[in-house]
């Protein structure tokens, strides 16, 4: 059997009585307080995860924007240091091997952060990157009242190196996986839990993965493993804008036909009409499966993504989820689910 | 809010973490502070039809937290008599209060002497020690 490995946090999630899952071959806290508090925490206050299981590659050195720019989708011209991209890692048939966030640090000096259960598959595509992931622990922290309370400023989409945040040294990231304002504070491992305990002072709710996947199913952010995946292109996910269709890289060619011609099934959002939670493998009757669901803590309804043929994959069209033997009327809707409102 | 962890005396157990208060020739029933904690906080009750009959040791509604979903096990044999519609319409009784506001169904039992096969409160702390 393999053992799991833990974050520099695991003594914390433990003395807070977390429940500990498997996640990832890592051993992860999926909720303390409970699923639905830490998600109204996010969307009302602020939250923090534990998200140093995430991998981090390192690519810098004279070429390295070039070789970036042929494997990665998205066009890393569109941002300038002290910037960061939604990307994807594409293979020859423009399926999905990986999603993850670039940041630019200099022209030939880049920081990637990739999915836990990707690290090794990506470092394998993107051979001359570095795997750091070990000098990395990473606390994602969310919700409106998230900077204010860490007294820092980030825009979104934005990053500053070498930041006190509460005494601790760190990277801080305008970036999250909620769809609330926030930020991403990587650090040393040894820093980690001086960290964590300082943002918990605050007031900040510690959340699980629990909360982190209901929060960014509402707001429609695709998870690798379930809506995305090498077998399922940009194109049907709904992530051509993360494609810059006019560059070269892996399977750019099928993604520009199947623009083209409109691709022959679809990623949607849809909610529940009858009672039932969908949930990712159910099928759906007329013609499709369901890759993620849940009851939406905000809307108290079950939500769902899901593949359907194009012909169905209109706002407004009735489907018919199997759960579980149980025919359920369901309806696609325009995706987000959710919404921050500003402010 | 959740209970306090609890297994009365009155009530008669079944393994797969399920209670039943034997009123005469009826059975209310429902899981166990066990079953509610390792499930979570619950979203969903998916109840039997009314006048429906289940059968001892086999699923006759599932109980859903946000992150799974479980089957519910009769301990006991019988017909539907009643649901407890605060539980389809705030699941969150169960977890409050798995004994008395947050009870599944009612049974008329079909075969009384089943419950000779039920646990009683000490047996199954046992079982949970086991565990």
């Amino acid at each position: 059997m393999q053992t799991l490995r833990r974050t520099p946090l695991y003594e914390r999630h433990a003395a807070l009585g977390a429940r500990l899952v498997p996640f990832a071959g890592w051993e992860m806290p999926v909720q303390y307080a409970g699923i639905g508090e830490e998600h109204r925490a996010v969307r009302t206050s602020a939250g923090v995860f534990d998200v140093s299981h995430m991998g981090e590659l390192r690519m810098v050195g004279e070429g390295a924007r070039e070789y970036l720019q042929a494997r990665l989708s998205n066009d890393l011209d569109r941002i300038e240091s002290g910037q960061a991209q939604y990307t994807l890692l594409t293979n020859d048939r423009g399926g999905i091997v990986d999603d993850l966030i670039a940041y630019r640090r200099e022209r030939d000096d880049y920081l990637l952060v990739v999915n836990a259960g990707n690290v090794d598959v990506d470092h394998g595509v993107l051979a001359d990157a570095e795997n750091v992931s070990d000098e990395w622990a990473l606390l994602a922290v969310q919700g409106p009242e998230a900077l204010e309370r860490l007294e820092v400023e980030i825009e979104p989409f934005t990053f500053r190196e070498g930041v006190d945040i509460l005494g601790v040294r760190c990277f801080v990231a305008g970036t999250g996986y909620t769809g609330e304002r926030g930020c991403e504070l990587g650090c040393v491992p040894e820093d980690a839990p001086r960290l964590w305990d300082a943002i918990l002072e605050r007031g900040i709710a510690p959340c699980g993965l629990g909360a982190r996947d209901t929060l960014r199913l509402e707001v429609c952010y695709p998870l690798h493993g379930n809506d995305i995946s090498p077998e399922r292109t940009p194109i049907e996910a709904g992530l051509g804008w993360a494609c810059a269709l006019t560059k070269d890289f892996p399977g750019v060619e099928r993604l520009c036909r199947q623009k083209d011609e409109g691709p022959e099934e679809k990623l949607v959002g849809f909610v529940m009409e009858d009672a039932g939670i969908p949930r990712a493998g159910m099928a759906i009757a007329e013609d499709g499966e369901v890759t993620s669901g849940t009851l939406s803590p905000t809307l108290d309804v079950g939500i769902g993504l899901g593949y359907v043929p194009a012909r169905l994959a209109d706002p407004g069209t009735e489907i018919t989820i199997d759960l579980r033997g149980r025919p359920r009327r369901a309806r696609i809707v325009p995706k987000p689910f959710y919404k921050r409102e500003e402010r | 809010m959740a209970a306090e962890e609890s297994y009365p005396d009155n009530l008669r157990y079944h393994a797969e973490h399920d209670w039943a208060r034997i009123e005469g020739d009826t059975a209310t029933l429902g899981i166990t502070w066990y079953a509610q904690d390792a499930l979570g906080e619950l979203v969903h009750f998916e109840p039997p039809e009314e006048g429906s009959s289940v059968a001892k040791d086999e699923s006759y509604g599932e109980v859903e937290s946000v992150k799974a979903v479980s089957e519910v096990i009769a301990p006991l044999s019988g017909e539907v008599v009643g649901i407890n519609a605060k539980a389809v319409d705030e699941p969150e009784t169960i977890n409050a209060d798995p004994y008395e506001e947050g009870w599944l169904v009612r049974i008329r039992l079909s075969s009384p002497d089943e419950v000779d096969e039920l646990l009683d409160s000490e047996a199954y702390r046992k079982l949970l020690e086991e565990q």
